[in-house]
């Protein structure tokens, strides 16, 4: 008997199996006489499963019987690397036999790699099969007996006892045939009970870039977030950006949650600016008459980048702009509404990075009502310092910051790391720490006006050291 | 640093069987297609077919031009195209456009698809749905176990993770039985298998079937043990950054299949080079497990030795001279070699940590794990965000608060969403929902409703439905018991007490003394007490599917014995460097030897990036 012929009669003997056990199943209730001790509500799901399990034992029976008559099927499977005589030394005592027999009794035999089979029978006869065949053959195989499950029972058996055996490859293709014999209503509502073949179908509709039908199937079993991600997913096919800008639009009346439509809405303001603001500074970089496009060509476009980005680019190039215009950094806070300290963070980078000190001091300057000035700021001044560090803010700017780092301990440290020596000079001072003051005196450079300061410090005798 | 080893400890089984096996089978299925042929592979295969085979063994058998797999259009000439690739769908679309292409410009050729480690039903029904089933013959190179050092065997199935655990495909877990089985077939058998997992307990069925058939004969067993255990049981441990040499240098530069690259900046010249990293080199050797602080002390004092060692030959006479060179030169400028490259590479770490403050990062996950200040952690994540540092990094910091919280109260949840979202790009709501799908990132739900429901359910329903139903809960929101977990087998030492991480005190020093994987601590829990006994609240915890089997079909099962301390863990999902640096610590103390079986090597930013979606 070939292989193939093997698995085709198998498969009908599985049909035929599962019949019969049913016929059987049948007439055990029929005949039984305790049939009124069974509890109501779960009488009929009980009796399910005991069938269902019935037909599966017997089908594993069944199996096993039929390894046992074929013993050139159960040499010819292994699981294992077949080939070369290095090979066979290593497994000669652990061969395993037919994987028929193995995980999938019913289902699975379908499946096994026929060609695999193939390739020991081969070397056992001495002879190679064509492997042209082998496909064909095997084809074949797997057709005439997965189409023997007609009725939707029969379907839905062999279903559940894929699931049962934890072999995905399985559960996917008898999913695979089911999507063909079965109208997409049936087999949606059938899956919705069955959460683990369910998730190998949306799996493998994804992989197979079979969207339509899974926003179908999302849409059947009431999943209208997935349906709305789904969709808004894909934007990203899109490269064209007024097209994109488009699509996006209409998916914000998708059924996203509350939350993630306002998010949607957002990136779809977001886009319809980008390009607006694109299109113009192009144009005035070509013209060539806006100095600040002159000194920083910008380096890539501004299209589909995140929020904060497009904050910041405007923080660079369209700071002073007043509210009216799309690009104005206050029109865009308004807008997204963008919480002060990320506004604050992002802004400071920016003016940072163009070295524009005075708007960096403004940032942080508010006026109390006597009309003093003090600084103040919605992010530690140690993440200021470090901000402006980052961006090689010199050191008369960068101190100004570090001294108003509250921990003095921090604020030294600090200091020290951005070589702030006055501030570290004055903090010593304050702290009346003379030792500590000596010890940075060999610190600074030889003569500079740090040396000065300490030494006049340290022949200050106003001054009560504590050491 | 040289910890001493427990003279008892057993001597690893030799794996380099496993490579000849995977290449004897490769020529053999090469073979099956005679003639001059070309040969694609995919690009995530080449890597692991580096390790068993060179260009020079498939030019043996007839392989003509080796090409990558970059779904383009192929410009072969040859008339038998091979093709060697993973079971995806993708990659056999394009190879189904190769035939179809060649079909209408009426070439005839010969065609071979050989899916490694195993063929899909899916894929085959891509061939038929394209037309060409038949034109093309498919084959199985069954390659599962990757050798990758002593002590590591790999799947090389980084898909895995996110097939199995956040979409739900169960297609990799026969491949996880067969691989055990390979294993067993050839160090076996075992005689106590523990596992803990859903997926760990499908793969110990799968093999169990696979194994049921071939009764073994009774004979000597070189692994006795095997602790199988999901991903998804600890993902705090991952999603922590790693201090220890080997799990830093994986951080950093990448590790791939036990290779790395380091750039100009760590070899200091123009050049990159690729370094294997594995126990034969001596340097590696000595520091991959240490705690990164002790590195420098370590590689200076060894520069130290290879100087007086240099320094012998002065005053040399020239037979002296002569034996010098012969005997000891060489070894020397391998030495001095694999030490310029560790000084470089700790170098270069070092400047890059101190760039993004690494140290106020570790003090906000100590903090994290230790459930102390969040609030202060949520600004420090926040500000992360703010300043649109490491999109990974922000995620990844993300996670770790809602794992260690349970979830993140609704306002943070919102709050930081959002600001995630304009910092990064509002395409990242499909990576939200990833997370929240997989329960890594999620809202604190008011109440126990869950758990209500689950009871109520349950008592309607008969046990195994009521299991099932479970299932379908924990699937839609699995909870993390972090803090219940983390006293009950103290995972978190005091903080008061100092830690010196020269002298480990337990396998708290691959993250400073702050925590015990929690992986490698239900390891030793459970290895300590042979079996789950006394584990019970854990387990509950951890959403049970926890399993202890003491097999014997003539197993040796006297505890003392060789076999009963090697033991196999099988990481289903993935494991880190640092847990397979705990587990070696481990193993000195106990007078275990470990050997780690995963379906691939991570870490936070593997495990991160598998959750993205923001791209087509």
């Amino acid at each position: 008997m070939t292989p193939t012929l093997m698995w085709t009669f198998q498969g009908m003997c599985c049909v035929f199996q599962m019949m019969k056990s049913k016929a059987d199943e049948e007439d055990y209730w029929n005949s039984s006489k305790f049939k009124a001790f069974t509890f109501d509500d779960e009488d009929d799901e009980f009796t399910k499963l005991k069938e269902s399990r019935q037909a599966v034992n017997s089908i594993c029976g069944l199996v096993e019987e039929e390894e046992d008559e074929d013993e050139v099927e159960k040499v010819s499977w292994s699981g294992e690397p077949v080939g070369s005589e290095g090979i066979s030394r290593f497994l000669s005592d652990s061969e395993t036999g037919s994987g028929a027999s193995a995980s999938s009794p019913c289902v699975s035999c379908f499946l096994l790699p026929v060609s695999c089979r193939y390739l020991v029978v081969g070397q056992g006869d001495g002879v190679q099969p064509a492997r042209a065949e082998l496909p064909q053959d095997r084809h074949d195989a797997v057709a005439v007996s997965l189409e023997k499950f007609r009725s939707l029972q029969e379907k839905l058996l062999l279903l559940d006892e894929a699931v049962g055996v934890h072999d995905g490859n399985v559960i996917t293709a008898v999913l695979i045939y089911l999507k063909k014999s079965l109208s997409k209503e049936v087999l949606f509502r059938e899956l919705e009970s069955r959460q683990t073949a369910l998730r190998h179908f949306i799996h493998y509709l994804t992989e197979s870039k079979e969207q339509r039908l899974l926003l179908e199937l999302y849409r059947a079993l009431g999943r209208t977030e997935d349906e709305a991600l789904l969709q808004y997913k894909e934007h990203l096919r899109i490269t064209d950006e007024n097209k994109r800008r488009d699509f996006l639009k209409s998916c914000v009346s998708l059924p996203f949650s509350p939350e993630d439509a306002g998010h949607v809405q957002d990136h779809y303001t977001l886009l319809e600016r980008q390009i607006i603001i694109e299109a113009t500074d192009r144009q005035a970089e070509t013209g060539g008459k806006v100095e600040i496009f002159q000194k920083f060509p910008r380096r890539a476009s501004i299209l589909n980048m995140p929020l904060i980005t497009t904050l910041y680019y405007c923080c660079f190039y369209h700071y002073a702009e007043t509210e009216g215009t799309y690009s104005s950094p206050a029109n865009i806070r308004q807008t997204f509404r963008i919480a002060e300290k990320q506004y604050f963070v992002t802004a400071l980078a920016a003016r940072a990075k163009l070295k524009a000190w005075h708007d960096v001091d403004a940032l942080f300057t508010s006026r109390n009502w006597l009309g003093f000035t003090r600084k103040k700021s919605p992010l530690s001044f140690s993440r200021v310092a470090d901000i402006l560090s980052k961006n090689n803010a010199p050191v008369q700017v960068l101190q100004e910051y570090v001294g108003l780092v509250d921990d003095v301990e921090l604020r030294v440290a600090l200091a020290q790391k951005y070589k702030c020596h006055f501030i570290v000079i004055s903090t010593y001072r304050d702290l009346k720490d003379r030792q500590l003051l000596l010890g940075y005196r060999g610190k600074v450079e030889r003569g500079s006006e740090e040396e000065r300061k300490i030494d006049e410090l340290l022949s200050n005798p106003q001054i009560r050291w504590k050491n | 640093m040289a910890h001493s080893a427990r003279r008892d400890s057993p001597e690893l089984p030799d794996f380099s069987v496993l490579k000849r096996l995977a290449r004897d089978q490769l020529i053999y299925l090469l073979e099956q297609l005679p003639g001059k042929k070309d040969l694609f592979i995919e690009a995530d295969l080449m890597s692991p077919l580096d390790r068993i085979a060179n260009v020079s063994t498939l030019k043996q058998h007839e392989v003509d031009k080796l090409y990558k797999v970059e779904y383009k259009p192929v410009v072969s000439t040859s008339d038998q195209l091979c093709f060697l690739i993973r079971p995806r769908i993708q990659t056999v679309k394009w190879v189904c456009d190769v035939v179809n292409a060649d079909k209408a410009a009426g070439k005839f050729k010969r065609y071979k698809i050989i899916f490694t480690p195993q063929k899909f039903y899916a894929c085959e029904t891509v061939l038929e749905e394209q037309g060409i089933f038949g034109d093309v013959s498919t084959d199985e190179w069954a390659f599962y176990l990757l050798p990758l050092d002593e002590d590591i065997i790999n799947l090389e199935l980084p898909e895995f993770f996110r097939d199995n655990f956040l979409e739900g495909d169960q297609r990799w877990v026969r491949t996880g039985g067969s691989a055990l089985h390979l294993f067993h077939s050839i160090y076996g058998p075992f005689s106590k298998v523990y596992g803990i997992g859903r997926c760990s307990k499908m793969v110990y069925e799968s093999w169990r079937e696979q194994v049921k058939e071939g009764e073994q004969k009774a004979r000597q067993a070189e692994v006795g043990t095997v602790f199988l255990i999901d991903r998804d049981v600890d993902f705090v441990t991952p999603l922590c950054s790693q201090v220890v040499y080997e799990g830093l240098v994986d951080d950093i530069f990448r590790i791939k299949c036990g290779c790395v690259e380091f750039g100009p900046d760590v070899t200091s010249s123009d050049k990159s080079i690729k370094v294997m990293l594995n126990s034969q080199d001596k340097v590696f050797n000595e520091i991959r497990n240490e705690h990164f602080s002790n590195v420098f002390g370590f590689l200076s004092q060894k520069a130290r030795n290879l100087q007086t060692a240099y320094d012998k030959r002065r005053g040399m006479d020239i037979k002296q001279m002569k034996t010098f060179v012969s005997e000891e030169l060489k070894g020397l400028k391998q030495e001095h070699r694999l030490l310029s490259l560790h000084i470089g590479a700790s170098e270069s770490m070092m400047k890059k940590k101190t760039k993004q403050d690494f140290q106020e990062l570790l003090k906000t996950e100590h903090s994290l794990l230790e459930g102390f200040e969040i609030r202060e952690c949520i600004s420090f994540i926040e500000e992360h965000i703010n300043r649109q540092v490491s999109m990974i990094e922000s995620l990844r910091l993300l996670c770790l608060l809602s794992l260690t919280e349970n979830g993140l109260l609704p306002k943070d949840y919102r709050s930081l969403k959002a600001q995630y979202l304009q910092s990064y790009g509002v395409d990242h709501l499909l990576t939200f929902a990833n997370l929240k799908q997989l329960g890594l990132l999620v809202e604190q739900q008011p109440g126990e409703t869950l758990t209500v429901m689950e009871s109520k359910m349950g008592k309607l329903v008969n046990d195994k439905t009521a299991g099932k139903l479970t299932d379908a809960f924990s699937s839609l929101a699995k909870k993390s018991n972090f803090r219940a977990l983390s006293r009950r087998l103290s995972l978190v030492p005091k903080s008061d007490e100092e830690y010196d991480l020269r002298v480990p005190r337990d396998m708290a020093y691959i993250f400073s003394g702050a925590y015990i994987p929690l992986s490698c601590k239900l390891i030793e829990q459970v290895l300590e007490r042979d079996g789950w006994t006394g584990l019970e609240e854990v387990t509950r915890l951890l959403n049970g599917h926890e399993f202890a089997v003491t097999g014997s079909n003539g197993a040796d099962l006297r505890p003392q014995s060789d076999a009963q301390r090697i033991i196999l863990v099988m990481f289903l999902g993935g494991c880190t460097f640092s847990e397979i640096s705990a587990l070696r610590f481990l193993g000195r103390e106990r007078g275990y030897k470990f050997i780690v079986l995963t379906t691939a090597i991570t870490n936070s930013a593997r495990l991160i990036e598998a959750m993205l979606d923001n791209h087509v």
